[in-house]
């Protein structure tokens, strides 16, 4: 299957240099905004839970670190798999500026939910499905960074870590699922679920209003890193010395 | 609620401030790594067109 020319054009590395540096400074400008409304809410005016007290706050940022580790695998996985079968250099830049970032969220997940679980469940680290699946997920990340640094030629280390990523793919459901499929002291879904969500609003706002600051966070700091992946694999083209001239 | 309480977390300071702390920390890193970077790659990249410019000469 052939791609439109459009699309050739607008993952122009020329072209996506220049559009990311003008919405670089509004996707982080509205996560800040994002993230003090969040903090507002989910911290001074949402009540306390009935059972859990204070320490359910702990929420507004494990919730949104674990979408967010499971989000941007699935970009990583996808953009890596453009790129394998399209030869997209974009994409593969994209599948190479996310695995740091989705790293980073995942740690974020486990630390999180480490400290949440030490005064609820009584234990920083317990052995079931979901913290499993999640733990992989670290490792899958890892994986991935390390296989890429330790190939020389971008292209065969594009190619090698989309293969990684799409195999990895199958540890995603298991994560979302394992709550439901395996027995667990970790609480099951609250929001995402066909259901209606069983959390009260008050506590859903700022939950959610933290959930789309990360995910700004997210397109922010994928952003920045692209750009300089492209200038560096782009040096010897004539855009790339303009770009330099003009910046200094 | 005075600011006192809202320190205290009923309790689950520890927990709470360290999740948040710890977020705050990371995504900084995060977020700032490829500023740093940026500067590194513009400032190579500038060299080398300028040796390029020279030795064209």
């Amino acid at each position: 299957m052939k791609l439109p020319a459009i699309v050739h054009k607008f993952s122009s590395p020329r072209n996506f240099y220049v559009m990311s540096g003008k919405l670089i400074p509004w996707f982080g400008w509205a996560c800040l905004l994002l993230t003090l409304t969040g903090l507002y809410y989910g911290l001074v005016k949402a009540p306390p839970d009935y059972q859990q007290g204070e320490s359910y706050r702990i929420i507004f940022v494990h919730v949104p670190s674990a979408w967010m580790s499971m989000f941007i695998y699935m970009v990583m996985a996808i953009s890596g798999g453009i790129g394998l079968i399209w030869r997209i250099k974009l994409a593969d830049i994209v599948a190479s500026s996310s695995a740091p970032i989705g790293a980073a969220f995942t740690f974020l997940a486990l630390a999180t939910g480490s400290l949440w679980g030490k005064p609820m469940w009584g234990a920083w680290w317990v052995w079931d499905a979901r913290l499993t699946s999640e733990l992989i997920l670290l490792f899958l990340y890892l994986g991935f960074i390390a296989l890429q640094a330790s190939i020389e030629d971008p292209r065969n280390a594009a190619r090698a870590g989309a293969v990684l990523a799409l195999v990895g793919v199958v540890n995603i459901p298991i994560i979302h699922y394992s709550v439901e499929w395996w027995s667990t002291l970790h609480q099951g879904p609250t929001v995402t679920k066909f259901d209606k969500p069983s959390i009260h609003l008050s506590m859903l706002i700022p939950l959610l209003l933290m959930a789309l600051a990360f995910k700004l966070y997210y397109v922010t700091s994928v952003l920045m890193r692209a750009r300089n992946y492209v200038l560096l694999r782009e040096q010897n083209s004539r855009w790339v010395k303009e770009v330099i001239e003009n910046e200094s | 609620m005075n600011l006192e309480e809202f320190f205290h977390m009923g309790g689950y300071a520890f927990y709470v401030w360290s999740s948040y702390g710890l977020t705050f920390i990371v995504l900084m890193l995060i977020f700032f790594r490829p500023m740093m970077a940026k500067k590194q790659v513009l400032k190579d990249l500038r060299m080398k067109f300028r040796q390029q410019d020279r030795q064209a000469k």
